[in-house]
């Protein structure tokens, strides 16, 4: 069940990738990622699952252009996100565990921050940022500022921020972690459906066998260090049987 | 047999008026006292030492209305502005370069500490023997004297930013303006005026001993004048101009920090 695709039609390509933080050979050196090979393909929603400190956040900062790896290729439509940092602008979008909401603005003015640096008018990017809050059932939350809002209207307007910018990759760090679980439900049932209504290709990070299953249509399991330990591909198609073993041998190789 | 009347509940209209006469009543108390014992003082002590306050209001007023004088406060108020405005400048351009370089950090800081410790006295006698023009030597003694704290305070509010708001606005690839302007600027703002609120206070006691040395006009020459002429109460109405200017600069900082952090949540209960 492993997914196979060359890297020219890869949306996202990671070859031979390893990140060592400190200093590589030293005693405080500590391999955080090593010789990952991974490629996701445009379309594709991948869950990368994985136990607290697997590398799994590494991985993100890495393909976000945030983190540059220590040796290895990391290409995200064909360049590279850490060398090439400004031609990604408007083309790939984060939500982030925590909302991050920048405190002294109000939700859409939130949501109207990726527009801002595509340099869109403010009459345009008020109007998207607008939509994308009502998509989100925030109408009428608009002049909030975030400490107005609930920690799941507040999850929200992250995600409205990262549709608004019509970016075609959007990377996922556990944005759901912290709320309840019908919250989080909710918000992930969303979450999918604009994903797939807006054809992004989309990398989930989470420690959650049930969400991975929820959200991706692939889950790439990881051991530490960030190295795939199990690589599985279904769609809607497959079984609840089938999705049953899937889950069974996901929770086998975590025990691992 | 008479019939109890419900306490009727004072309109919150009221009760509102009573608690802002109650605040200001709070904030006015110890300057009505100190007024009191002052003019109380007056009674007693000849008029080089305690002047009745009347005579002080008037001289104020003859302050305001006369052109020369008023001049006078002007040129210190300019002082203290041109001063704070090119120490915040030069302050946040190092700040900005600590930041950005350990290594400048490294070699500036030690600078910078030393510089704090060098009182205010000894930067007006540098300025005298380093420099002839009077006004350039006021503006060099209140650059040096407020530099440290506004690079030391922008510096710390550099380094206090969040990472993960930074990391947030950084995934949408800004621009090194745009940069500044969404992220940079508002998480630093608080910290700018809290340094200038600080700085203010610092300033207008250094610009006086500045204008004391070498100036022929201002708050610290006409001082200067007034000690000259054993006139207290001259003296006291030449302080409180530096004062009341003081107060009007805090209360715009005030007026601005009210309108610019509306976001802050408040708690209904206080530290």
């Amino acid at each position: 069940m492993r997914d196979s695709v060359t890297p020219i039609e890869a949306a996202i390509h990671l070859g031979h990738v390893s990140k060592v933080f400190g200093k590589p050979g030293s005693e405080a050196a500590y391999r955080a990622v090593d010789n990952l090979d991974l490629d996701v393909r445009p379309g594709q929603m991948l869950a990368l699952l994985g136990k607290t400190g697997c590398g799994k956040s590494t991985i993100f900062n890495m393909i976000a252009g945030l983190t540059e790896p220590t040796s290895g290729t990391v290409r995200v439509s064909g360049r590279d996100p850490f060398g090439d940092f400004d031609s990604f602008r408007g083309k790939m979008a984060i939500v982030f565990q925590g909302d991050r909401l920048l405190p002294w603005r109000t939700a859409l003015q939130n949501v109207e921050l990726g527009l801002e640096m595509l340099d869109v008018p403010a009459t345009d990017r008020q109007a998207t940022a607008q939509l994308w809050l009502t998509k989100l059932g925030l109408g009428g939350h608009e002049h909030d500022y975030p400490h107005a809002l609930s920690g799941g209207m507040r999850q929200r307007v992250s995600i409205a921020r990262a549709f608004a910018t019509n970016a075609n990759i959007l990377l996922c760090d556990e944005p759901f972690s912290a709320l309840d679980e019908s919250t989080a439900g909710r918000l992930r049932a969303e979450f999918v459906r604009l994903v797939k209504e807006n054809g992004k290709t989309a990398v989930f990070i989470t420690h959650s066998i049930s969400e991975a299953l929820e959200i991706g249509d692939r889950i790439v399991v990881l051991k530490r260090p960030a190295k795939i330990a199990y690589d599985v591909s279904f769609d809607s198609d497959t079984g609840k049987e089938e999705r049953e073993l899937i889950r069974s041998r996901i929770g086998e190789v975590l025990a691992a | 047999m008479s019939e109890a009347v419900p306490h009727a509940e004072p309109p919150q209209a009221t009760n509102r008026l009573l608690a802002a006469i109650k605040r200001a009543g709070t904030s006015v108390l110890p300057f009505v006292v100190v007024i009191l014992l002052w003019q109380f003082a007056s009674l007693f002590f000849p008029r080089f030492l305690f002047p009745s306050l009347i005579d002080v209001f008037w001289r104020c007023i003859e302050i305001f209305s006369s052109g020369a004088m008023f001049a006078d406060v002007l040129a210190t108020v300019l002082r203290i502005l041109a001063g704070l405005a090119g120490a915040f400048i030069v302050g946040g351009l190092l700040a900005l370069a600590m930041v950005r370089s350990r290594a400048v950090d490294n070699f500036l800081s030690p600078i910078l500490s030393l510089f704090q410790g060098i009182p205010a006295l000894s930067w007006v006698v540098f300025a005298i023997i380093w420099f002839h023009g009077v006004e350039f030597r006021i503006f060099f003694i209140m650059v040096m004297t407020t530099l440290p704290s506004f690079t030391f305070q922008v510096l710390g509010a550099l380094r206090a930013m969040s990472k993960d708001l930074m990391e947030m606005v950084f995934s949408f690839r800004p621009t090194r303006m745009k940069l500044f302007r969404v992220m940079i600027a508002p998480a630093i703002l608080p910290d700018i005026l809290t340094a200038w609120k600080v700085n203010l206070g610092n300033a207008s006691r250094v610009v006086v001993v500045a204008e004391l040395v070498g100036a022929t006009g201002g708050v610290g020459y006409q001082l200067l004048q007034q000690q000259q002429l054993f006139d207290m109460a001259g003296a006291l109405a030449w302080t409180l101009q530096l004062v009341f200017f003081v107060l009007i600069v805090q209360g715009v900082l005030t007026l601005i920090e009210n309108t610019a952090f509306r976001y802050r949540a408040v708690s209904e209960r206080a530290i």
